[in-house]
C-alpha cells in the first residue's frame, strides 16, 4: 500500500506554499476584505502565470495534463492562506464541465483560453434558499433568460456554466460579457470572495450537453468538485488550528499559559482529530477523483461532509482560543470564519451531503 | 407551583399590556434615529410613567415591583419591536453593585437617572492582560490628598463611546496577592486623562472600546467598598451580569428557525418534515425551555430575596454556543443562498447571518464558555481549582508571558 501524494506533488506543495505565503499573506486578504475589489486581480494573474489553471486540462487543450493529486495540493494551500481568488468556481466546477460535457467546438474555444490564465469561468446553479428545485432559467432558441442568486466570481468571470430548469434540467454555456447579462453584487458573510445576482434576459448562450442531462452531470461535477472544495476546507482547518496553537502557548492567564489548561489542550486536540479524518477523507477522495473510480461519489460525499465539519468547528474555536481578540477586526481569525460558512454553501450544504453520503451507502451495500 | 397569573398578576399583565399598547413608540417615531437617542427616548417613557426598573424602589426611580412583576413586564413588553436597550451594564450591573456599596446620597444623585436612561454607566474591567483572569488586571490607582490618580488601559469597554459613567477596577497594591490589591471606583467618563478608542468587531460594528487613563484624578468618595476589597464588590457586579444575560433571547431561535424550516425545501419536501431537523429542533426546544424555566426558578428564588449564584453560569454557556450552531443550521437550510449577508435578499432580513458573525463575541463576553464552565465545577461542584502559578505570592511576581 502506498496512500501518499507523490514526491512530484510534495515538491508542488512545498512551492505553491512559498508562493502564498510571499504573494498572499494575511494583509492580502485584508486589502479584499477592506477594499473596493471583489478579488484580487494581481494574485488571480500570479497564479494563472504559475500554470495552477492549467494542472489537469489535457495538453491537447493547452494545459499541462498534471493529476489531480496535483490540483489537491494547490487546494489545500489556496485553503490555507484563504486566498481571495476566483480559482474553485472556474478550475473545479467551469473547467470541469467543459471537459465532462463540452462539444469539441467549445473545448477547443475555452479550454486554451483557462489554461493560459486567458479566461475564467464560474458556475450559476442556485436561484433562491432552500434546495435546488423547479429551476425558473430557461435556454430557448439560443437565449437565455432568468436569475441566478448567489453566483460566485461574476466580477472576474468571462463565462458562466448555467443550470435551467425543466425536465431533467439543462446546461447552458453563456457570455458574461455579451449583451442581456446583468450582474450586481451581492454581500456576503464572506467580504473577500465576490459574488453577484445575475438576471439574464434573452442573453446569447448555447446549450453545453445534451438537453435533459443536466442535473445528472452536474451532480457527477459537485462529486469532483467536493473533493477539490474538501481540500481547501482542510488547509483552512489547519491554518485555524496553527493559529489557535500558537495563541495559545503565547497568551497567559492565572499566571500560565492558556495553552496548559485542558479545556484548551482538548479544544485543539479536537481540531487535531477533526482535521485528520478529513485529510485522510480526503486522500482517499483524491484517489477516487484522479481514478475516475465508481465509489467517487461515497468518497466524494464523506470528504465533504468532514471538510465541512472540521473547517467549521476549527474557524469557530480558534476564536474561542483567542478570547476577545479572536472576536476583533483587527485579529484575522475572522478570515477562516467567514471562509468556512462560504465554502460550506458554496456546492450545497451539509444536509443535502449528509444525505449523498448515505444513498452512496445505500448503493454500495446493495452492489 | 403553578403558571396560571394569580388575580393580582394578572390584573398587573394587563395593565402592562394595555400601557404598551398605547405607549410603545412606532417604529418611524425612532427609526431615523441613533440606537443612543432611540434607547433614551423609550426609557424616559417608561420611566415618567414608572414603567422602568420594576424591581428596584420607588425612591431610587422604580416601580417598587417584584421578581415575578418584572418577569410578567420583560414578557409582555417583548411582545412589541422596541428600541434596543443600551442600559443593560447600567441598570443590571452598575446599579446593584451601587445599591450595595453606595452612599444614601449617591444612591439618590445616580441611581435615578440610571433608571430613567438619561445616563449610560459602562463596565471599565478588562484589560488586554486581565480578562478571564480579572484579578491580573494592571491599571494602577495611588492616592493622592482625596483624590486617586488612576494610569492604565482598559479594553473591550461596551458603550464606553456613548457612556456618561463607569465602573473602574484598578490596582491599587501591586506588592500583595493578586485578589487583595484591587480597588474599585465609579467615575466620569468625561474625566480629564480618560481617551476612548473603538475597537471594530467582526461583525462590523463597533460597540466596544480602548480606554486609556493618564493621571485621571477620582474623588476618594466615588471609591465604592474598602481599599483592597476590589474584588468581592467585582464579584457582586459580575453576579449580577450572570443574571442579566443569562435571561436575555438570542436573535436566531426555536420559532424563526423552525419558521424559515416550514418555508424551504430539503430532499424535495419542506425541511420541516426532515427527521434530522426534527431532531436539532428537538434538541435546542430542550436548551431554551430548561433555561427559561431555570430562570424561572431563579427570579422565584430572587422574590425571596436571595443572590442569584453562580449556578446561573448555565445560562450564557448554554444559549451562547446554540445561538452560534443555529445560526450556522440556518445557513445551511438556505444551501448556497445561506453565505449572502444582505439585508435586502437574506431571509429575516439577514438575521441568521448577523447572529452567525456576533455569536462568537457572545460566546467571550462575559466570561468565556470555559470560565463558566469552571465556575460550574469550581463553585457549584466544589471541584478543586487547576493547579495555580498565581496563588499566595505579590502580584508584582506573577508570570506574564511575552506581554
Ligand atoms: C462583545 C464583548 C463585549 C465585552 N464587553 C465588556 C465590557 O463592557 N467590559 C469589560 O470589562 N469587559 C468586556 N468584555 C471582555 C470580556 O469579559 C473578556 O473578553 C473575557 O472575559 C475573556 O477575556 P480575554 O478576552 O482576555 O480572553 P483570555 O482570558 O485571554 O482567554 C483566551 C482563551 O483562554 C481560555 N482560558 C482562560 N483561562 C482559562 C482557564 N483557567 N481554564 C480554561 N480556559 C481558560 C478562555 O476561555 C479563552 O478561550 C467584552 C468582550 C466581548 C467579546
Ligand atoms: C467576566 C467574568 C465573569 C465572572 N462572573 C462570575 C460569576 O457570575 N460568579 C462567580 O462566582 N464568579 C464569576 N467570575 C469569577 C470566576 O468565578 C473566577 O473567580 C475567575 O474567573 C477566576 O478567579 P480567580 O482565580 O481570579 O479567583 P479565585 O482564585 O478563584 O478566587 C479569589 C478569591 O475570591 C473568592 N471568590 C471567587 N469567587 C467567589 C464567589 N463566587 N463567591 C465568593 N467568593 C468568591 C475566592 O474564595 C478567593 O478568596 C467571573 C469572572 C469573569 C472574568
Amino acid at each position: 500500500m502506498n496512500f501518499e501524494f507523490s514526491e512530484d506533488a510534495e515538491l508542488l506543495r512545498e512551492q505553491a506554499r512559498g508562493f502564498l505565503q510571499q504573494n498572499c499573506p494575511p494583509s492580502a486578504v485584508r486589502a479584499v476584505l477592506d477594499g473596493e475589489q471583489s478579488y484580487d486581480a494581481a494574485l488571480t494573474a500570479k497564479i494563472a502565470e504559475m500554470g495552477w489553471n492549467a494542472a489537469v486540462i489535457p495538453e491537447e487543450h493547452g494545459g499541462l495534463g498534471l493529476s489531480y493529486y496535483e490540483l489537491c495540493v494547490i487546494a489545500e494551500e489556496l485553503g490555507r492562506a484563504a486566498a481571495p481568488v476566483p480559482f474553485s468556481s472556474s478550475v473545479y466546477v467551469a473547467t470541469e464541465a467543459l471537459l465532462a460535457a463540452g462539444s469539441d467546438a467549445q473545448k477547443a474555444e475555452w479550454l486554451p483560453k483557462l489554461a493560459a490564465g486567458e479566461a475564467i469561468g464560474t458556475f450559476a446553479f442556485a436561484e433562491a434558499a432552500g434546495q435546488r428545485s423547479d429551476l425558473g432559467t430557461r435556454l430557448a432558441n439560443g437565449k437565455l433568460s432568468g436569475v441566478k442568486l448567489p453566483v460566485p466570481d461574476v466580477d472576474a468571470a468571462d463565462f458562466a456554466v448555467v443550470l435551467t430548469g425543466g425536465d431533467g434540467g439543462s446546461l447552458a454555456l453563456v457570455d458574461l460579457k455579451g449583451s442581456g447579462v446583468q450582474a450586481e453584487p451581492v454581500r456576503m458573510v464572506d467580504f473577500t470572495r465576490g459574488h453577484s445576482r445575475v438576471t439574464f434576459d434573452g442573453a446569447d448562450a448555447e446549450a453545453l450537453g445534451a438537453s435533459g442531462q443536466g442535473n445528472a452531470t452536474v451532480d457527477r461535477l459537485l462529486d469532483r468538485a467536493a473533493v477539490l472544495f474538501a481540500w481547501e476546507q482542510v488547509g483552512g482547518a489547519d491554518a485555524a488550528l496553527e493559529q489557535a496553537r500558537e495563541y495559545a502557548m503565547g497568551r497567559y492567564a492565572f499566571g500560565r499559559p492558556i495553552a496548559s489548561y485542558q479545556a484548551i489542550k482538548h479544544k485543539l486536540a479536537n481540531m487535531y482529530v477533526k482535521n485528520t479524518l478529513a485529510r485522510s477523507n480526503c486522500y482517499y477522495g483524491a484517489w477516487a477523483l484522479d481514478t475516475n473510480a465508481p465509489d467517487l461519489p461515497l468518497a466524494a460525499a464523506t470528504a465533504r461532509v468532514a471538510g465541512i465539519e472540521a473547517y467549521h468547528f476549527a474557524s469557530k474555536e480558534n476564536i474561542q482560543t483567542h478570547g476577545g481578540m479572536g472576536f476583533t477586526w483587527e485579529f484575522d481569525c475572522q478570515f477562516h470564519y467567514r471562509r468556512s460558512r462560504l465554502l460550506a454553501a458554496n456546492i450545497g450544504s451539509l444536509n443535502l451531503w449528509q444525505d449523498k453520503l448515505v444513498s452512496a451507502l445505500e448503493q454500495s451495500s446493495a452492489a | 407551583m403553578d403558571f396560571e397569573d394569580s388575580k393580582e398578576e394578572a390584573a398587573f399583565r394587563a395593565e402592562a399590556r394595555a400601557w404598551l399598547e398605547a405607549n410603545v413608540p412606532a417604529k418611524d417615531e425612532w427609526a431615523h434615529l441613533g440606537e443612543v437617542e432611540a434607547a433614551k427616548l423609550w426609557q424616559k417613557r417608561k420611566y415618567d410613567a414608572g414603567w422602568a426598573c420594576i424591581r428596584w424602589p420607588k425612591e431610587y426611580g422604580g416601580r417598587g415591583g417584584d421578581a415575578i412583576q418584572q418577569v410578567i413586564w420583560g414578557q409582555e413588553e417583548s411582545k412589541f419591536t422596541t428600541p434596543p436597550s443600551v442600559f443593560a451594564i447600567g441598570q443590571g450591573m452598575a446599579a446593584p453593585t451601587l445599591m450595595a456599596y453606595a452612599t444614601e446620597e449617591q444612591k439618590a444623585r445616580f441611581l435615578p437617572k440610571l433608571a430613567s436612561g438619561e445616563e449610560i454607566w459602562c463596565q471599565l474591567f478588562s484589560e488586554p492582560a486581565g480578562g478571564s483572569d480579572l484579578a491580573a488586571l494592571r491599571t494602577k490607582s495611588e492616592k493622592d490628598g482625596d483624590d486617586w490618580v488612576i494610569n492604565g488601559q482598559k479594553i473591550w469597554t461596551s458603550g464606553a463611546h456613548y457612556s456618561d459613567f463607569g465602573i473602574l477596577v484598578t490596582r491599587s497594591d501591586p506588592t500583595v496577592a493578586k485578589h487583595k490589591g484591587l480597588t474599585y471606583f465609579f467615575l466620569d467618563m468625561k474625566s480629564p486623562g480618560v481617551e476612548i478608542k473603538p475597537i471594530k468587531q467582526i461583525s462590523g460594528g463597533a460597540n466596544f472600546n480602548e480606554v486609556y487613563f493618564t493621571d485621571v484624578r477620582i474623588p476618594d468618595g466615588q471609591r465604592l467598598g474598602a481599599v483592597g476589597q476590589g474584588w468581592q464588590v467585582a464579584l457582586t457586579t459580575l453576579m449580577n451580569e450572570r443574571a442579566s444575560i443569562g435571561a436575555g433571547g438570542m436573535p436566531v431561535n426555536v420559532k424563526n428557525t423552525m419558521a424559515l424550516a416550514q418555508r424551504v425545501q430539503l430532499n424535495g419536501r419542506p425541511a420541516i418534515e426532515d427527521g434530522n431537523v426534527r431532531a436539532k429542533l428537538a434538541q435546542w426546544h430542550v436548551q431554551e425551555a430548561g433555561l427559561k424555566y431555570t430562570s424561572y426558578r431563579t427570579m422565584t428564588a430572587m422574590s425571596r430575596g436571595q443572590t442569584p449564584g453562580p449556578e446561573n453560569s448555565i445560562g450564557k454557556l448554554v444559549g451562547a454556543p446554540k445561538a452560534q450552531d443555529m445560526a450556522a443550521f440556518c445557513m445551511d437550510l438556505m444551501e448556497e443562498s445561506g453565505a449572502i449577508w444582505d439585508p435586502a435578499l437574506s431571509e429575516e432580513a439577514g438575521i441568521f447571518q448577523l447572529c452567525y458573525m456576533s455569536s462568537p463575541g457572545l460566546r467571550i463576553a462575559g466570561g468565556t464558555d470555559e470560565i463558566m464552565a469552571n465556575i460550574i465545577a469550581e463553585r457549584v461542584l466544589g471541584l478543586p481549582q487547576d493547579m495555580r502559578a498565581d496563588k499566595g505570592i505579590p502580584f508584582n511576581e506573577v508570570p506574564t508571558g511575552s506581554s
